[in-house]
């Protein structure tokens, strides 16, 4: 078995600000619990017990932290939506399912600093008073459920989870729960399905929203390993001194992953805000690869609208306004909204010019059909039918009208859909023919305007059968 | 708007308020202002999941102020103004709520509506001219008025399955199907037959019977009622007739006591399909396949098409006339006390009505009707096949129908009844007479559809109409009076039950001013306390309820607990 | 063949069905994992087997095997191995990669449609597949085999050397 954990030479970046990525391949550092305990591990489980539930929860809204999954929606305030005066069980779900291409984060905090998901989820559980909790790890992740099953059985041995933990009289039990491949299990409702052993249908909401209705109808909370992770270091040092790392309204740490055409692919866990995307490409991935001219990133993962490299950004409002290169933007929550995308898992793919545009809308296209549920009729029908349209064009069969069509496409999807895959699925297609209309076409042909490839549509009305 | 109901709230609808109750789902408040929102998923008696998008609306509410800023101002009537969401939403799920908005008619709801039309076209095969669901598909319907009229997909469409045997009654189209789930939802939340899903995923769904199992339960053609286009057909319907040829009727179905409400497709006197029609309070939206498919009969060729008697061993073609004046003849001699009349739960009221007076006419000494009986399947199908066994109890009097057959047969083979009359039934198959016994009669006749063992000893046969052929009223088990109305003409010279009675009292010196079964309903509502003051409009397509009897239909209970937990509309 | 769950993975079964207090049916997924990496791919038997043991219809069981991409319903090769095909992985060469494979280990992908995405090498030894993002971006090409996760793989040759 070929283990992910400690890369040797694999130093932070000094612009790095490594919080919950602390131990991520740093020397000396393995995966067994008295490694963990033996710097203050379980210390802020122990501390927790002392708090009241809805204490946390508070100091977890202070902090402000936004989920770190993809919708960035602030994870005390999802807390928060529990009912009062709830009778039913609650559960807790850790979203493992890290499936937004672009996004390579949790996978090395379940390799190599387990414990810390371990306790963060502890700790979460006890403010939400969950008793039973389950890690929803994807199923190309073999090695890290192995891991994560290790380090639970290595807490309840310690006494950090199971009955009266460190005679709180709190119980907790936590299991991990594989996946099998399907994109749509990072949506939280189709995750739940799919826990409860159904094809994982997104659910419409409402009413089913999680924290009302959730697993087995019942409510639930469902975080980012990221997320959950950094309620243990919130708890540490309190919400308001975390929520002084960051910007305003984006406060925190958070982990970007950057791929593609850089020189050095990599993680940085960042203070949100203060590092802008020149910064992360050019001096923490050390730049463009040779030669090469910047054509576009998507910042945050591959449903995030696609950004060109020669946009001007105005952002801000009154006094605030300002306008930002693609190389001005700081990494946070707000500003890459404001740029019209977003920073959503924090999955950085950086495309140079020696990239076709219909190459690579097409390869996400690709991953849209692919992994559609195929519930929902926009989505189903739309996301396979901008796939082909991608594949003709990348074929040089598409005509320029096919290019509208696409956009067309993607726009009856957009918002039409159960759940936010719509929007995924669209994004993409809606931002690159905005942005890149013209290399689009260029691989069209005109003379193609005619072709008509579904005669069968016809045909197939003389199978009688 | 200060004296509202406090259990009602006020919603928009295209520019316009009107109060609905707390919970209505969108969509039903919208139908009942008479706005329809197209769907394809919804179904009112399934949960529903959402998935087709066609019922998406434009939706508002009252703008929320932000902290500091005023509360919005409500208008003279009391409403807030709206603020229009941008994100179009699902009015199958979603309920109502104060103050709320509804745009059916925008620009941004046909939008969305354009849209689902194109994209769940886009892969459709549009083999329209050979569907069976062609003239009553929601494909075709919601394309004339929100479709686009063309379509801009070029690709080669998904390859699915076509012409699988899901089961002994029903063929799939997988190509045809809009994977709304409606089949699924009915065999898990209703037949609890669970052997339909969705198979692989995306655009590639398949809706899939398991390998080697079949949809089989006696439930399974309402299936092919909800399929919204072609994907389930019924083999027994499936190329017989186009859908727009035939004539409608309302009518209810008479294999058993429940009386699930129906209606007769035909063309020409000729059935082609029988399917479910709601009634809430009887059979909901569904019915058993066993009684849908029980009319091919009607057309068999053993039907009585015109009056037989007996000449020697054989029977000849006679007319009404020579019928009615043979039997007169027959009956003249004999004691009332010698005369036995069975009579048929399977007749209207109407028909008991003017039975009854022929008993009193003849003075017969002897009455009854056949019970039919099974088991109660726990959903609509009830122990008593009879359809109308109430209405012998109450219009004919008969306080325990079928107690007095073996007395009958006992008279017969003693030799004190001699003479027999048979109005709907087959006393050997049905009522376990022997033909032994039957032969000791002196005289017997038999009015019935369909040639029989008990009518090849009849010394007078009259062909009588089968249900389907005949108008009436009849009371199912929970005592509900509902009307069965004629769909088709009787083949020959076929009678209605009710005509032959009549004209037998008229042969046999009886008079009466009976023209019509309306005549007979009326004399119901005026001798039978508990039809008092009754009229045929009054009854109506759904029937009224009658007379407590304390029986309840099974699936109609669990129907309404799935409401009272708000799963289902209802 | 007759399908038989040896005893002590039924007892493996059996465990991690607990895992689930409130609902046996969540562990459709558990139980077919077990099954797949005893057997290496769900057979008709395993999902009825699976039903049987969950109290569930086997068509629920079926729903959820061919949803997933993680579950296969034929036999694979000795070793299976799954390339990357996401973006990041195939500005890295994953594409190229899947190539090199397949010559180098004797597999012809030509008869692959999306109902049927794997395909076997000659000898059986190795089977193959495009899987979407393995979520290790940054060091693409990436591939799985069987459980063994091997990234930036340059060297076909050595990579495939591994498996005997």
């Amino acid at each position: 078995m070929s283990a992910i954990s400690y890369r040797s030479g694999k130093e932070p970046h000094p612009k790095e600000h490594r919080v919950v990525f602390k131990n991520v391949d740093r020397e000396g550092w393995d995966t067994s619990i008295a490694t963990y305990e033996s710097e203050g591990g379980y210390e802020q489980l122990k501390k927790a017990f002392g708090m009241e539930p809805s204490a946390i929860t508070d100091e977890v809204k202070k902090a402000g932290l936004r989920g770190r999954g993809g919708a960035g929606f602030p994870a005390g305030v999802k807390w928060g939506f529990l009912p009062p005066n709830n009778e039913k069980p609650v559960y807790l779900i850790c979203n493992a399912d890290e499936s937004e291409p672009g996004t390579f984060k949790d996978r090395y905090i379940i390799h190599q600093d387990p414990h810390q998901l371990i306790e963060g989820m502890a700790i979460s559980c006890f403010a939400t008073g969950a008793h039973l909790a389950y890690i929803y790890i994807r199923e190309e992740f073999p090695e890290g459920a192995e891991i994560l099953e290790k380090a639970i059985a290595e807490a309840h041995e310690k006494g950090y989870l199971g009955k009266d933990i460190q005679g709180s009289g709190f119980d907790l039990e936590i299991y991990v729960h594989r996946g099998a491949g399907a994109y749509i299990c990072g949506e939280e409702t189709g995750l739940i399905e799919s826990l409860e052993g159904k094809r994982p249908y997104p659910r419409i909401k409402p009413p089913y929203f999680p924290a009302a209705m959730g697993l087995y109808l019942c409510p639930t909370i469902v975080n980012n390993v990221e997320t959950l992770c950094h309620v243990k270091h919130i708890l540490e040092v309190g919400g308001e001194k975390w929520s002084e790392t960051g910007t305003p309204n984006n406060t925190g740490t958070r982990i970007l992953c950057v791929s593609g055409d850089v020189q050095k692919p990599g993680y940085f866990e960042v203070e949100v805000g203060k590092v802008t995307m020149g910064e992360l490409i050019n001096d923490m991935c050390g730049g463009l690869k040779e030669g090469r001219e910047l054509k576009a990133v998507i910042p945050g993962g591959s449903s995030a609208k696609v950004l060109r490299a020669d946009e001007v950004f105005s952002v801000g409002k009154g006094d605030d306004a300002r306008e930002l290169t693609i190389w001005d933007i700081p990494m946070d929550f707000d500003t890459l909204a404001a740029c019209g995308s977003m920073a959503g898992s924090g999955g950085v793919i950086v495309i140079d010019d020696s990239r076709s545009i219909s190459w690579v809308l097409n390869n996400i296209n690709n991953f849209y059909a692919h992994e559609s549920c195929g519930q929902c009729t926009p989505c189903r029908e739309g996301s396979l039918w901008m796939k082909k349209i991608t594949d003709r064009v990348v074929a040089g069969k598409a005509s320029p009208s096919d290019i509208d069509t696409l956009d067309g496409v993607a726009r009856n999807i957009d918002g039409r859909t159960i759940c936010a895959f719509g929007e995924a699925a669209s994004w993409p297609t809606e931002s690159f023919v905005e942005k890149f209309r013209d290399e689009l076409v260029a691989d069209t042909d005109p003379e193609l305007e005619d072709d008509f490839l579904n005669a069968e549509a016809i045909t197939a009305a003389a199978n009688l059968g | 708007m200060s004296e509202e109901k406090p259990d009602l709230i006020d919603v928009q609808i295209n520019g316009e308020w009107h109060s609905f109750p707390k919970g209505t789902r969108m969509i039903e408040a919208c139908r009942q202002v008479g706005v329809e929102v197209p769907h394809y998923c919804y179904h009112p008696k399934l949960t529903s999941p959402g998935n087709c998008r066609m019922c998406l609306v434009e939706m508002g509410m009252p703008p929320r102020p932000r902290p500091g800023d005023d509360p919005p101002e409500p208008d003279e009537d009391g409403h807030l103004p709206i603020s229009w969401i941008p994100r179009p939403a699902i009015a199958c799920a979603n309920t109502i709520a104060p103050n709320m908005g509804i745009r059916t008619e925008s620009e941004m709801t046909e939008e969305c509506r354009k849209g689902v039309m194109e994209l769940l076209l886009a892969n459709h095969p549009l083999d329209c001219p050979i569907c069976d669901q062609a003239g009553e598909c929601s494909l075709q319907e919601f394309s004339v008025e929100h479709g686009n009229g063309e379509s801009r997909f070029r690709e080669q469409k998904v390859k699915k399955p076509k012409n699988v045997d899901v089961g002994p009654r029903i063929r799939l189209d997988d190509e045809r199907c809009i994977m709304c789930s409606r089949c699924i939802r009915f065999t898990d939340e209703i037949a609890d037959d669970p052997v339909l899903g969705f198979t692989d995923r995306g655009s590639h769904t398949v809706l899939t019977v398991y390998p080697g199992k079949e949809l089989a339960n006696n439930y399974s053609l309402n299936t092919v009622d909800i399929c919204p286009v072609g994907a389930l057909t019924s083999n027994d319907f499936r190329f017989q007739m186009r859908v727009w040829f035939m004539k409608e009727v309302k009518t209810i179905d008479t294999n058993c006591a429940t009386g699930a409400n129906i209606t007769v497709y035909s063309r020409e006197d000729k059935i082609y399909r029988i399917t479910p029609r709601q009634n809430n309070d009887v059979n909901s939206d569904w019915m058993p396949d066993s009684h849908r498919l029980n009319f091919h009969w009607i057309e068999s060729e053993a039907r009585l098409t015109e009056p037989l008697v007996k000449d020697g061993d054989q029977h000849r073609s006679a007319s009404w006339q020579e019928a009615l004046a043979t039997t007169a003849d027959k009956l003249a001699g004999l004691e009332g006390s010698e005369i036995a009349v069975i009579a048929s739960a399977r007749m209207t009221n109407e028909e008991l009505l003017i039975t009854n007076r022929f008993v009193k006419h003849l003075e017969a000494g002897h009455v009854d009707t056949v019970p039919r009986t099974g088991e109660a399947d726990g959903y609509l199908i009830s122990a008593d096949r009879n359809p109308n066994t109430l209405g012998v109890k109450t219009v004919l009097g008969l306080d325990d129908p079928g107690s007095q057959l073996s007395a009958i047969q006992e008279g017969i083979e003693q030799g004190r009844i001699k003479a027999v009359i048979s109005l709907q039934e087959n006393l050997i198959e049905d009522a376990g007479f022997s033909a032994d016994t039957l032969k000791k009669l002196d005289f017997l006749l038999v009015s019935y559809p369909l040639a029989n063992p008990t009518a090849d000893l009849a010394d007078v046969v009259l062909p009588g109409a089968a249900w389907a052929e005949k108008s009436g009223t009849m009371l199912n088990i929970t005592g509900r009076l509902q009307r069965l109305n004629k769909a088709v003409d009787g083949p020959g010279l076929t009678l209605e039950p009710w005509e032959i009675v009549r004209d037998l009292i008229q042969a046999t010196g009886g008079g009466n001013g009976i023209y019509s079964v309306n005549d007979l309903f009326q004399q119901l509502a005026a001798e039978v306390s508990e039809f008092e003051g009754l009229t045929w409009g009054r009854i109506g397509d759904l029937g009224i309820p009658l007379i407590e009897t304390g029986e309840t239909i099974p699936l109609l209970e669990r129907e309404k607990e799935r409401i009272a937990k708000g799963l289902i509309v209802g | 063949m007759s399908f038989k769950v040896p005893t002590e993975l039924e007892k493996e079964i059996d465990e991690r069905v607990t895992h689930y207090p409130v609902s046996k049916r969540s562990a459709v997924l558990p139980v077919l994992h077990a099954l797949q990496h005893h057997f290496g791919f769900i057979e008709e038997e395993a999902i009825e087997w699976t039903a049987a043991k969950l109290d569930l219809e086997p068509i629920k069981v079926l729903e959820v095997v061919t949803f997933y991409p993680g579950f296969r319903q034929s036999a694979p090769g000795k070793y299976h191995i799954r390339v990357c095909r996401t973006l990041s992985c195939a500005m890295a060469g994953s594409y190229e990669l899947m190539e090199e494979i397949c010559e180098k280990a004797d597999i012809d992908r030509s008869g692959v449609t999306h109902h049927d995405p794997i395909a076997v090498s000659k000898d059986g030894k190795f089977s193959i597949e495009f899987a979407e993002c393995l979520a290790s971006c940054g060091t693409g090409p990436v591939c799985l085999v069987g459980d063994d996760f091997h990234e930036e793989v340059k060297n076909v040759e050595g990579l495939l050397k591994q498996y005997k």
